[in-house]
């Protein structure tokens, strides 16, 4: 065939950069686990709430004017008067939310599938140094509506660094630029949530995606598919990320956004959790509001703040729940990776460990009674026992046998026969009276449900074993 | 290529000391980019003393000024309230401010020039929160042991009337007590030290 023009520009390019192999080596001839689950649409989302943000973030900054006097009305002007500035802003703050609730769900499966382990110490390590920037730059994005929440949020933080001994003061007035937070403070997070933070957060998802692309995906059952390979050198039970994976996360961002475009359009506020209700009262340094609390996403780390009763351990134990995480690779000695063949110790750990981290983040956004500090002081216990322990009862665990290739579980439609017998077991069918004479209905069977509980008690009793 | 009579020490040296000028040439520059940051000379200058006039002051009323950026209370304290100040020694971690910042004239068990007006920087020194007022003793949402003073919301800390901070809380030293005299006995300025007596 004669070459025309178009294969030939491509060919002038292909000479003189590696698209085709960039394209094959990390989408076309990338392999990946065949048996990823509801659990691994949650890097991909990451990645799309990122760009959603960068876009609205740029359309943002073109009506927004980082300076104390002119800054909330500025997000007001962009709410009431730019052309769909509303909902820009809306999927902006909607999507610092959404972009923690997604990450969050990440790390989690994490914790299940051990995708932290061996040789994946590096992608969680880089993993959590993006979880780090990430809420700097989601801390500093809330100070620039300069709202109550946002200068007293801002004032709680900064004075964090104040704790720290001999040069804590010094540091904190470096940081904030000025005594009190004010004009030089808004000026420069506004500097670095717009230019320094995105650099360092697109540098790290490069460096992320790279070193899994290095050692290739881990999966459900927590086994390397790279250990049978086919005659052509490709993991027998791996399928090429495009189109496999492409396709199924394609679902994931249909459902997601379903999900997202909710919020934005009915409950951007979500109940003062996503957009806190001090925050349409414009910045007051002589007044704190009543009662303070940041957005949820940092509620956790928060609580743990608050239950100790010191200023300098107090920020320790804040800080030492996220370096925490950063050793994990190294305290789990487990010789298994996913929580299916791992022993009943693991798995009920990690169950504490949800109740602690979510419980804790409720009682961050709560006011700080005596007793709420008990318990915050308990679920804080909790949450570094988890990871502090984690060396000695890893090691005692007796794990199940490994497959030697990955297992296929039932998927949804082999599930439904017995799905409908649940249902049939969990109501009843009787005759009702009705303006139209006696029809059959069915009715909830009380007994039956109190069956259908015990055993799925029993059940997850058994599964945590 | 052939490496035979190549002096790596010479190498070695010239990468060595290209290192080393490179470090002292960061560093140098390092410096104004991190100045940069510190507050400005305009913010520096910025903190001018402010005047206070206490004449129309009721007993147990508070007001709020703002000097250098920062709430600055002036409470005029009822003689119960110095009383009940005195008896609380026990429930205080730092009842005689001996580790607490407040000019020489102010270091005193109520923390004040004059017994009955009281005046202190309204920011936590927890965490930078500005306490709420709470004069009124043993409310429902704090309970019995609260002898009316200042509430953080942020984390819960609890001041008295003299800004002394009760122990078991988050708060590691009493309230601030800013540089402050007299010009005439209903006359204060916030920011200009009062001469200290000759002792």
């Amino acid at each position: 065939m004669k070459p025309n023009r178009l294969t030939e520009c491509g060919n002038w390019i292909l000479e003189r950069f590696p698209l085709t192999k960039l394209w094959n080596d990390h989408m076309a001839q990338y392999y990946a686990p065949k048996n990823f689950n509801f659990w691994y649409f949650f890097g991909s989302l990451a990645l799309l709430v990122l760009v959603n943000q960068f876009v609205t973030g740029i359309l943002l900054t073109m009506n927004y004017k980082p300076d104390s006097q002119l800054a909330f009305d500025s997000v007001e002007y962009i709410m009431r008067d730019v052309n769909w500035g509303w909902l820009v802003r809306y999927m902006h703050s909607t999507g610092a939310s959404a972009f923690f609730i997604v990450i969050y769900l990440h790390m989690f499966r994490g914790l299940l599938y051990g995708s932290f382990k061996q040789p994946r110490e590096l992608i969680w390590i880089f993993g959590m140094l993006l979880f780090v920037a990430l809420m700097a730059e989601a801390f500093m994005g809330y100070l620039l509506p300069w709202g109550q929440m946002s200068y007293w949020g801002a004032q709680v933080i900064i004075s964090l660094f104040s704790a720290i001994p001999v040069i804590g003061d010094d540091l904190s007035l470096w940081i904030r630029g000025d005594y009190v937070v004010g004009d030089a403070t808004l000026n420069r997070f506004f500097a670095f949530h717009v230019i320094s933070v995105p650099l360092v957060l697109v540098l790290l998802v490069f460096l992320h995606i790279v070193a899994l692309h290095e050692v290739g995906s881990n999966n459900p059952d927590g086994i390397e598919i790279k250990k049978h390979m086919d005659p052509w050198g490709h993991p027998v039970d791996g399928i090429p990320f495009h189109p496999y994976y492409t396709v199924k996360d394609i679902v994931g961002v249909g459902v997601f956004l379903l999900f997202f475009a909710t919020v934005i359009f009915y409950m951007p506020e979500m109940g003062g959790y996503f957009l806190e209700h001090a925050n349409f009262i414009p910045a007051d340094p002589m007044k704190t509001p009543e009662h303070i609390a940041p957005v949820w996403y940092f509620t956790p780390f928060y609580a743990i703040l608050r239950a100790i009763p010191d200023k300098f351990a107090g920020v320790i134990g804040m800080g030492g729940a996220i370096v925490v995480l950063f050793l994990l690779p190294w305290l789990d000695r487990s010789k298994v990776k996913s929580i299916r063949y791992r022993g009943g110790i693991y798995k009920k750990a990690l169950f504490l460990f949800v109740i602690s981290f979510v419980g804790l983040g409720y009682l961050g956004t709560q006011p700080a009674t005596p007793g709420a500090t008990t318990v915050a002081r308990i679920l804080t216990a909790i949450y570094f026992g988890f990871f502090l322990l984690m060396p000695l009862y890893t090691r005692w665990e007796k794990a199940k046998p490994l497959p030697s290739r990955l297992t296929e579980q039932p998927s949804l439609e082999d599930r439904i026969p017995a799905l409908i017998e649940t249902f049939e077991e969990m109501t009843v069918v009787k005759p009702v009276e009705t303006q139209n004479g006696t029809v059959l209905k069915r009715r909830p069977n009380l007994s039956g449900i109190l069956k259908v509980i015990t055993r799925l008690a029993i059940n997850l009793k058994k599964s945590l074993d | 290529m052939n490496n035979e009579g190549v002096d790596k020490s010479k190498r070695q040296f010239l990468t060595s000391a290209l290192t080393v000028v490179g470090a002292v040439g960061t560093g140098y520059i390092a410096v104004p980019f991190l100045a940069q940051m510190q507050p400005s000379v305009k913010a520096m200058a910025a903190g001018a003393p402010v005047e206070v006039d206490i004449s129309k002051m009721e007993p147990g009323q508070l007001i709020r000024v703002e000097w250098r950026g920062k709430p600055v209370w002036v409470l005029n304290r009822t003689p119960e309230v110095l009383e009940t100040l005195k008896t609380l020694d026990n429930e205080l971690r730092d009842p005689l401010s001996q580790e607490s910042i407040q000019p020489e004239s102010s270091k005193n068990p109520v923390r004040s020039i004059k017994p009955e007006i009281f005046v202190a920087v309204g920011l936590c020194t927890h965490l930078g929160c500005s306490p709420t007022f709470r004069p009124e003793i043993a409310p429902h949402d704090l309970g019995d042991k609260w002898k009316g003073g200042f509430f953080c919301p942020c984390h819960g800390s609890w001041f008295d009337l003299a800004g002394r901070v009760y122990r078991g809380v988050p708060a590691p030293t009493n309230l601030e007590i800013p540089p402050y005299r007299y010009i005439t006995d209903t006359l204060i300025i916030v920011g200009e030290a009062a001469e200290e007596a000759q002792a």
